[in-house]
């Protein structure tokens, strides 16, 4: 069946007319939107489905005997389908909503590590990791007593991986690691390093917060564990993310969060919880989220992913080259292999500076950071410049961004 | 309005910085003229570049060392910097929005609506990246706390 998909043409100015937001002006001039990485813009598909949804076929889902709750479960459900296709998990019942790759996160700490982790058993990390993979960690440290460890990366920003086996151990019990750094844009060896962690006994979860947009996904592949994303980053809704988990493990796990919809049967004495994903889902979930997510995902899949991957890949080739003729622009992050996320800073321009110039210009970089103080310390500074690029962005955008640069060189000068 | 003020930036009065920003009309000069104003900040004090003269702000730092006189009611006065240029131009314009007034008078200036007149306002929302919000928030609340 999958053979017989007859992709769209991938051309990325009719892509552009399929996001409205990036028509807008921003005082005066055209947007120029490059901070896909902290949440991408939306198709007019996934405005309008979730508008329809609202308008035409909203009510709660799981409970009601009526044509509206029926239907409405069933396309929620329908989405979950699409999810487990997206990333290939084994099942549906493997994903589960949640509202974003933070919680996805959290809900692994807190379901999984309270209970199979006990004092002295060892996490791995790596340095490039986003706060959101290191502090839900170090709450289940403060009250299990687990030990955190961290594998270095190198001055390119790729993992070390000769440091990151040494670190594996029988103590090992996880390791949780970005599939996409959402600084450096670098491409983890993801799976060499989960087939290293099994090898030690080890669990693994993924934060594949910036891969998802940008490369296509295959858990079962990887042999990832546990895997997390986020809806607004792969162009739908904020608010509903996604956590794969492993059947068995999921199985083997105590609910999170205690609700309406987790349960079997409630008495004052004791609790039956459901089946999965139900388990994990507690309370009404974020429906019409869920519904702009499954519009989304098709969004995506009407392309060959390779085409989205080959416009995305040239686009950082072409930007890595304008950025180097700007003088004195430090690249932060030249791993070999990269996504189209790029970091530098500017000498003695502060981030904060550039990023209000370029403001200005209409163009939208993220400065700060980047919810990463830890890597920032690793290359001893306290911000950067981040360009990051969605499926939209242009060799337009990039020579608007240079452009922007020696503007904003000349003001300092 | 009495111009015998307190004139921390070698001279210059908000008169004059207000002023300026109505001859220059293009964005990238007031942004310019708005470094130059940063760079006119007296030296920040070495020994107050502390965690707790810090306000909160993600992106770019700000110190703030306030002082308050003897006099009868007390001025304010304060040390300030930051490490980005756009910045130390703003701490410089908080200065001559507030340096030398009384409590009171701090807490009728309306900064917001300044900012505004001079297309700065951006700088004033309340996201996590900004340091000027969060300086003007500390400031009135130390005229708040002494009135």
């Amino acid at each position: 069946m999958s053979g017989a998909v007859k992709h769209k043409t991938f051309d990325v100015s009719a892509v552009r007319e399929d996001f409205p937001i990036l028509k807008e002006t921003i005082y005066g001039k055209p947007l120029t939107f490059l901070d896909s990485a902290a949440s991408a813009q939306k198709p007019q598909a996934v405005i309008d489905t979730v508008a329809n949804f609202y308008s035409h076929s909203y009510s709660n889902i799981h409970r009601g005997i009526y044509k509206l709750s029926q239907e409405a479960t069933e396309a929620y459900e329908q989405v979950r389908n699409k999810v487990a296709k997206f990333i290939n998990a084994a099942s549906r019942e493997e994903c589960l909503f949640v509202r974003n790759a933070t919680e996805g996160i959290n809900l692994v700490a807190q379901s999984y590590g309270r209970t199979f982790l006990s004092e002295g058993d060892e996490i791995i990390l790596t340095e490039l990791e986003h706060h959101s993979n290191i502090v839900p960690w170090q709450l289940l440290r403060e009250e299990k007593g687990i030990i955190i460890k961290v594998a270095p990366i190198s001055d390119e920003g790729e993992v070390d991986l000769k440091a990151y086996r040494a670190l594996l151990t029988e103590k090992t019990k996880l390791v949780a690691l970005a599939h996409i750094s959402n600084v450096l844009g670098t491409i983890l060896p993801v799976k060499e390093m989960i087939a290293l962690a099994h090898q030690a006994g080890a669990k693994v979860l993924v934060d594949g917060c910036q891969a998802a947009p940008h490369i296509p996904i295959d858990v079962q592949d990887l042999d990832a564990d546990f895997y997390v994303f986020s809806g607004h980053k792969v162009y739908g809704p904020t608010g509903v993310g996604v956590l794969y988990g492993k059947k068995e493990l999921l199985e083997a796990m105590p609910p999170w969060q205690g609700g309406g919809d987790m349960i079997e049967l409630v008495t004052f004495e004791k609790t039956t919880f459901n089946v999965l994903p139900q388990k994990f889902e507690a309370g009404t979930p974020n429906i019409a989220g869920v519904i702009g997510l499954g519009a989304a995902l098709d969004y995506i899949n009407q392309f060959n992913r390779q085409e989205i991957e080959d416009h995305e890949h040239g686009l950082l080739a072409y930007a890595l080259g304008r950025l180097r003729g700007i003088n004195q622009l430090k690249l932060i992050g030249t791993a070999k292999n990269k996504a189209s996320i790029i970091s530098f800073v500017l000498d003695d321009i502060h981030p904060h500076d550039a990023g209000t110039i370029l403001d200005q210009e209409g163009i939208a970089v993220r400065t700060g950071h980047h919810c990463a103080q830890p890597l920032m310390e690793r290359f001893g500074l306290n911000a950067t410049i981040r360009a990051s690029f969605g499926l939209y962005n242009t060799r337009g955008d990039v020579d608007r961004l240079a452009e922007g640069l020696k503007k904003t060189r000349a003001i300092f000068a | 309005m009495d111009m015998q003020i307190h004139t921390p930036l070698k001279g210059t009065t908000l008169e004059d910085v207000l002023e300026t920003f109505e001859v220059l009309e293009d964005w990238e000069d007031r942004y310019r003229y708005l470094i130059e104003l940063g760079r006119k900040l007296p030296p920040y004090p070495e020994k107050a570049r502390t965690e707790a003269h810090k306000v909160r702000g993600c992106v770019s730092q700000v110190w703030l060392n306030p002082h308050f006189s003897d006099d009868a009611p007390p001025l304010f006065t304060f040390d300030g910097d930051s490490d980005a240029h756009i910045v130390r131009g703003l701490v410089a314009l908080m200065m001559l929005l507030f340096s030398g007034k009384t409590c009171e008078e701090i807490l009728s200036t309306d900064a917001k609506a300044i900012l505004e007149q001079l297309g700065l306002s951006k700088h004033l929302s309340p996201m996590r990246t900004n340091g000027l919000y969060s300086m003007l928030g500390r400031i009135q609340d130390l005229a708040q706390a002494a009135a």
